[in-house]
């Protein structure tokens, strides 16, 4: 469960983020929908804990990210923007490298790296250094890292982002079996089509403000658009400039 | 904390070790280099000095017809009279536009002016500005006043006077220095070689754990774990000090050999540099490894991408040297106070210990314990700044 409140964030004379609230429950996909700068990938980086909000504050399962960032971040998976590898090192190992600094026993690890590697279906690149990945194989083991230590809650900012066809549908998989294993997923997008194929609730962020937070359903009766996209563009423009 | 620091430490380590640029400036680049550059730039000095001693020197005298007997003498200085220009002015021609270094000009009256017990004179023609023509002008000018004592000694003996009355002063040098400490002059180079092959050991590590992370993506990952940046920031100092340390050994161990093959014997000099030296050198230098490590990441971490960093780095690998390179210039002794600036003190110690001078305990107390508290204090000012958002670019 993610709750983020009224939280502000600027870089310099940048206003990124101005008061964005919304909730993200378990057991549900809560997509975070937005044109590109619309502070998605600030609030999403507040919530994992590498930025402190400038105001406002958020929690995970109940735990202050801003508090208690080290007891929070145990309970959360992110999966960056460009999440970036280490090329000398094989998927396997950069997964177990995570999976040993996120605690887990060495005895344990193995078994648990091999777990993640079968769900995520990497097992025939798992042992080759990740030099020369393509995006594809790349997303796959910065996913398995991010999920290795299993947590309740999943943070993924743009994971479609560069994916083929195949690739995109083998990550809709499986965020729908975090899901349905009663994980709460928060993902951001800025493609409409995605999001509303995958989500429960929607929040659509412009301008670093909240315009619509609702279910797909919702969205389409408030906007009166029943075209997504006619949808999304109508509640963009419900939020004023920065 | 320990345990999150070693998972850190032992992957740097790995992912290191199959870096092949890394290797290479660790392992290859600074250690092997350094000696390589070192043992051959003495070798060519001691080569050119030891042919200077004993060459032949070439000497055009214009009128040698005049003086046989200085012709002679001059031969058996190993100085070989040849054929000059025809007369004095083509002399003072070909010297001035540098076809010859130096020539001899003796006057038809020469012979007249010996036999009268006048004042013979004769002419040196050279251009004083030119450091070549100044060595050989040297060693003709002292070859002719062993000629002029010997005649007046002659002179004097047949007038029945002792010659010995025309030296009053009977003058001993005593070189004190011994064959250790002459090498140190020269040796004392090997500081600089050995701070710089160190530094160039860790210097792709400092990069890659700051700029490397971040231009990689991976950086924003690796701090969204449950661990203290401090965790992590100690973990990446400590491998990039485990390969500093390498590559402060592998360049020891080269230097140990490079001697081997310098003909420093023949200069009368001894190094003191056995296998015990090399340990003492070893540890003396420990300190500076994490002071450097932690010097590297800290500036590494200001900057922007992995080239600004390369950039940043390459400028401060010069910094360490500056120190030796005054001490060098103005022979600066250990002094108490030089104890307190790492890289020079280290410098000194390790010029003494190669003369085979008693190092001062006191001296190495300082020098160890001031190099690590300022490494330790660089640590956890580099900690401080891993905390910070602007880390993430």
């Amino acid at each position: 469960m993610i709750r983020v409140s009224d939280i502000y964030k600027s870089f310099g004379k940048v206003r990124a983020v101005r008061g964005i609230s919304f909730d993200a429950p378990d057991g549900k996909i809560t997509g975070l929908l937005g044109p590109n700068g619309a502070g998605k990938s600030t609030t999403l980086r507040v919530l994992y804990t590498v930025l402190k909000p400038d105001q406002g504050s958020a929690t995970i399962d109940g735990l202050d990210v801003v508090a208690d960032p080290l007891t929070a971040r145990k309970r959360f998976g992110a999966l960056p923007h460009g999440a970036g590898l280490y090329p000398q090192l094989t998927a396997r190992e950069n997964v177990a490298y995570f999976a040993r600094l996120c605690g887990i026993d060495k005895t344990e690890v193995d078994d648990r790296v091999n777990d993640i590697i079968k769900l995520l279906e990497i097992d025939e690149f798992a042992e080759r250094r990740t030099k020369g990945f393509s995006q594809g194989q790349r997303t796959k083991v910065a996913l398995a890292r991010a999920l290795v230590h299993d947590p309740r809650n999943i943070i993924l900012d743009e994971p479609s982002n560069g994916l083929d066809v195949m690739a995109t549908r083998s990550l809709r998989e499986l965020i729908l079996k975090l899901k349905d294993s009663g994980r709460c997923v928060l993902f951001s997008s800025h493609i409409m089509q995605e999001v509303a194929a995958l989500c429960d609730d929607i929040c659509i962020i412009a301008n670093g403000q909240v315009a619509i937070d609702d279910s797909v359903d919702g969205i389409r009766s408030r906007t009166g658009c029943d075209d997504l996209e006619d949808a999304f563009v109508h509640a963009i423009h419900m939020v004023p400039p920065a | 904390m320990i345990r999150t620091a070693f998972i850190v430490f032992a992957k740097e380590i790995l992912d290191n070790f199959r870096d092949r640029r890394t290797l290479a400036s660790a392992l290859i680049m600074g250690p092997i280099f350094g000696p390589a550059l070192f043992a051959f730039a003495i070798n060519m000095s001691i080569q050119q000095s030891l042919e200077n001693a004993q060459q032949t020197m070439e000497l055009p005298v214009v009128g040698a017809q005049h003086a046989p007997n200085l012709v002679r003498f001059l031969e058996s200085e190993n100085i070989d009279v040849v054929d000059a220009p025809g007369d004095r002015s083509a002399a003072i021609e070909a010297v001035t536009v540098g076809s010859s270094d130096v020539i001899l000009v003796i006057p038809e009256r020469f012979g007249e002016q010996l036999a009268d017990a006048i004042p013979a004179r004769v002419e040196v023609l050279s251009d004083q500005a030119n450091n070549d023509a100044d060595r050989d002008t040297r060693r003709l000018r002292s070859a002719l006043y062993r000629y002029s004592e010997r005649l007046a000694g002659i002179r004097l003996l047949a007038r029945g006077v002792n010659p010995a009355v025309l030296r009053p002063l009977n003058i001993d040098e005593i070189d004190v220095s011994t064959p250790s400490g002459r090498s140190a002059i020269l040796l004392g180079m090997m500081t600089y070689f050995l701070i710089f092959a160190c530094l160039m050991g860790g210097m792709y590590l400092a990069i890659d754990s700051t700029a490397g992370e971040r231009e990689r993506g991976s950086l924003e990952p690796l701090l969204s774990l449950p661990v203290t940046r401090g965790q992590l920031i100690v973990g990446k100092i400590a491998a990039t000090c485990l390969f500093m340390a390498l590559s402060l050994t592998l360049s020891l161990l080269a230097f140990f050999v490079a001697l081997e093959f310098m003909p420093l014997q023949q200069l009368g000099m001894t190094p003191n540099f056995g296998p015990l030296v090399l340990l003492a050198a070893f540890l003396l230098f420990a300190p500076f490894i994490l002071l450097g490590a932690a010097l590297m990441t800290l500036v590494a971490s200001f900057t922007k991408s992995y080239r600004e960093a390369q950039t940043w780095l390459s400028v401060l690998l010069l910094a360490p040297t500056l120190p030796i390179l005054i001490a060098s210039i103005l022979t600066l002794r250990p002094r108490l106070e030089f104890m307190f600036v790492p890289s020079l003190s280290q410098h000194l110690l390790l010029v003494d210990l190669i003369k085979n001078e008693p190092v001062n305990g006191l001296h190495v107390a300082i020098s160890v314990t001031s190099t690590l508290l300022l490494g330790a204090l660089l640590t956890w000012v580099c900690a401080r700044l891993y905390r910070r958002e602007g880390l993430l670019g």
